[in-house]
């Protein structure tokens, strides 16, 4: 556990002294604004346009209008900035020779693995907690139901640790950073698409499958407030699968 | 301390080291002297866990490295071939990270940290970031991070390449006042510092061990021979025969792109007078002749053909 808070520590202050990790959480700030911005504005207009038809205030659902499509694009915006994140985590060690001190000290190399991922997952639960500012002003101006809010932050929560554990895989494959990053983006973009594919299967097993290992009909049903035990085994055991598998391939790189 | 039994270590069809063996004993300082691509790197990074062997068996105080590396880890102190520095933090930020990641506790990890920043020199620097140092503060530092769980083996490739000669002093200095207390492997392609600092020296080349001796051994083999080196401006096909003809003339080089011939002849019986004449009465036009000292790849040479000729 010292050595997972040790390497989790050092992680840490490595994201810091770099301005990787200020760009990447600026650029997700500001488009998580924009988006909710756009969202909220789309959704004065078809009030203004309700009230006319209806000649009334009608019910305003924030939930529907804003929330959710602000989810959705939120989970394509760290689809594209987390690879960033995790790029450097072994690729970097490697091509600096740092790896050589790691891997002759006597920790175990699960305990690296896991605190470099923690490391990241910190940084990125850091980004995700700052854009709680606009559920909280939102709140101030009107009301709405909080439960689809508070489980869509849980989808994207799961959902960024199976990103971040993929980015870490795609660092162990490689010393270059850039094919780090690239491969990751190839991964989750891939993994994405087997949703559609799913669905062009159609409702028969082979579809249905098909469309359970895609991470997006998991984080659908979290963004609409439903929270189901299949769907967080889903996220849990695919980060897992992630980890073992850099775990793995780092491991194997010792032996050739 | 250590002792590795026929250990090779293959790279897919290439083999980097072939069956070597051998022994350190405790508060004993090696070297591993060969030049590059001989193995060296190869041979530490298997004593240290970072890869394991093709074939063979290595232990460290006991312990195997295959079967309990955290504990061979915990035993060794290793300074890699290009030292293994986060260039973002500042010098007692990384000893600090090195000292946690080799599991001491905060009370060894402060004495640690002083021992090591006043045995290095290391003070004046403690809050600079690395990056920022200068190439023998940052060797420097890569030798604090091996020494400060205090292991009592130590494990350095080539500690002083690209040191300037004051600093190539001060580590060998270093090195030397570890002796007795610690068990030290070091690895260098450079004879005099093999002799200057070990006890005994393990002459690797082409992956398999080609002597090991202690230095004045060493000194007293390398002196059986000398050598003259003579170029000729015509000479006659057979001429490298004709010069192993003539007396006290043990062996002769063929010549090198330079043209010159390499004669290696018995200790204390100088022949060039009786060479120059040799070659001058012949008609043959000499160019050049004059004794040389042996460089290490003249020393591979000797001790390779000298263990061929044992086969
Ligand atoms: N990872 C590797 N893959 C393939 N060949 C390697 C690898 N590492 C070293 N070698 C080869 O093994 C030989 C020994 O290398 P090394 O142990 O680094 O020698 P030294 O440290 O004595 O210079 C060299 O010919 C080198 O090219
Ligand atoms: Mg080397």
């Amino acid at each position: 556990m010292t050595s997972v808070n040790a390497i989790l520590a050092k992680e840490l202050r490595s994201y810091f002294v770099s301005p990787v990790v200020y760009v990447v959480g600026a650029v997700f700030l500001l488009i998580f604004g924009v988006l909710s911005y756009l969202a909220v504005v789309n959704a004065g207009t078809q009030a203004v346009r309700m009230m006319q038809i209806q000649g009334a205030a009608a019910q305003l659902n924030l939930n529907d209008l804003v929330f959710r499509p602000t989810f959705y694009s939120a989970a394509i915006v760290i689809l594209l900035v987390l690879p960033i994140l995790t790029m450097r985590l072994f690729a970097e060690e490697r091509k600096l020779r740092t790896f050589e001190l790691l891997m002759t000290s006597p920790i175990r190399l699960n305990e690296v693995v896991i605190g470099k991922f923690l490391g990241a997952y910190l940084i990125f639960l850091g980004m995700l907690a700052l854009t709680g500012i606009v559920p909280l002003i939102l709140s101030v101006f009107s009301s709405f139901d909080w439960r689809p809010v508070l489980t869509g932050y849980l989808g994207l929560a799961l959902m960024g640790a199976l990103f971040l554990a993929t980015g870490l895989f795609a660092s162990a494959l490689t010393e270059n950073q850039i094919v780090a990053a690239f491969l990751s983006f190839g991964l989750l973009i891939l993994v994405w698409l087997l949703g559609a594919l799913g669905s062009v299967l159609g409702d028969n097993p082979i579809g249905n499958t098909i469309s359970y290992l895609s991470f997006i009909e998991h984080y659908d049903r979290l963004v609409r407030g439903l929270v189901d035990t299949k769907d967080l085994i889903y996220y849990v055991s695919g980060m897992v699968l992630m980890l073992f598998l850099a775990h793995r391939v780092v491991e194997s790189q010792r032996w050739r | 301390m250590i002792e590795v039994q026929n250990i090779t270590k293959r790279y897919g069809d290439f083999t980097a080291i072939d069956r070597v063996t051998f022994t350190v004993d405790k508060g004993e300082v090696l070297a591993f002297l060969g030049p590059n691509g001989a193995g060296k790197t190869t041979a530490m990074r298997i004593l240290t866990c970072f890869m394991p062997a093709t074939e063979g068996v290595a232990r460290v105080a006991g312990f195997d490295c295959f079967d309990q590396p955290i504990e061979v880890k915990r035993r060794i102190g290793y300074l890699p071939e290009h030292p293994p520095l986060y260039q973002e933090l500042t010098v007692t930020e990384y000893l600090t990270f090195v000292g946690r990641i080799k599991g001491m506790g905060a009370e060894d990890l402060r004495s640690g940290l002083d021992r090591v920043m006043e045995r290095l020199a290391l003070g004046d620097v403690r809050h600079r970031l690395i990056a920022n140092l200068s190439r023998g503060y940052q060797q420097r530092v890569g030798l604090a991070q091996a020494l400060l769980h205090d292991p009592p083996v130590l494990i350095l490739d080539e500690p002083t390449l690209g040191l300037d000669p004051k600093q190539i002093i001060e580590i060998r200095e270093l090195i030397k006042s570890l002796a007795g207390s610690h068990t030290v492997i070091l690895s260098t392609h450079i004879l005099p510092e093999a002799t200057a600092v070990c006890q005994r020296v393990v002459i690797i080349n082409n992956g398999r061990i080609v002597a090991v001796d202690s230095p004045e051994g060493l000194s007293a083999r390398l002196r059986q021979s000398e050598k003259i080196r003579v170029a000729v401006k015509a000479p006659p096909a057979d001429l490298a025969n004709r010069f192993r003809a003539l007396p006290g003339i043990l062996s002769v080089f063929e010549p090198t792109e330079s043209g010159a011939f390499l004669l290696e002849y018995e200790l204390g019986q100088d022949r060039r007078d009786e060479l120059a004449r040799f070659v001058v009465d012949n008609g043959w036009g000499l160019l050049e002749l004059k004794t040389v000292s042996m460089t290490l790849e003249d020393v591979f040479l000797r001790l390779t053909q000298h263990e061929e000729g044992l086969e």
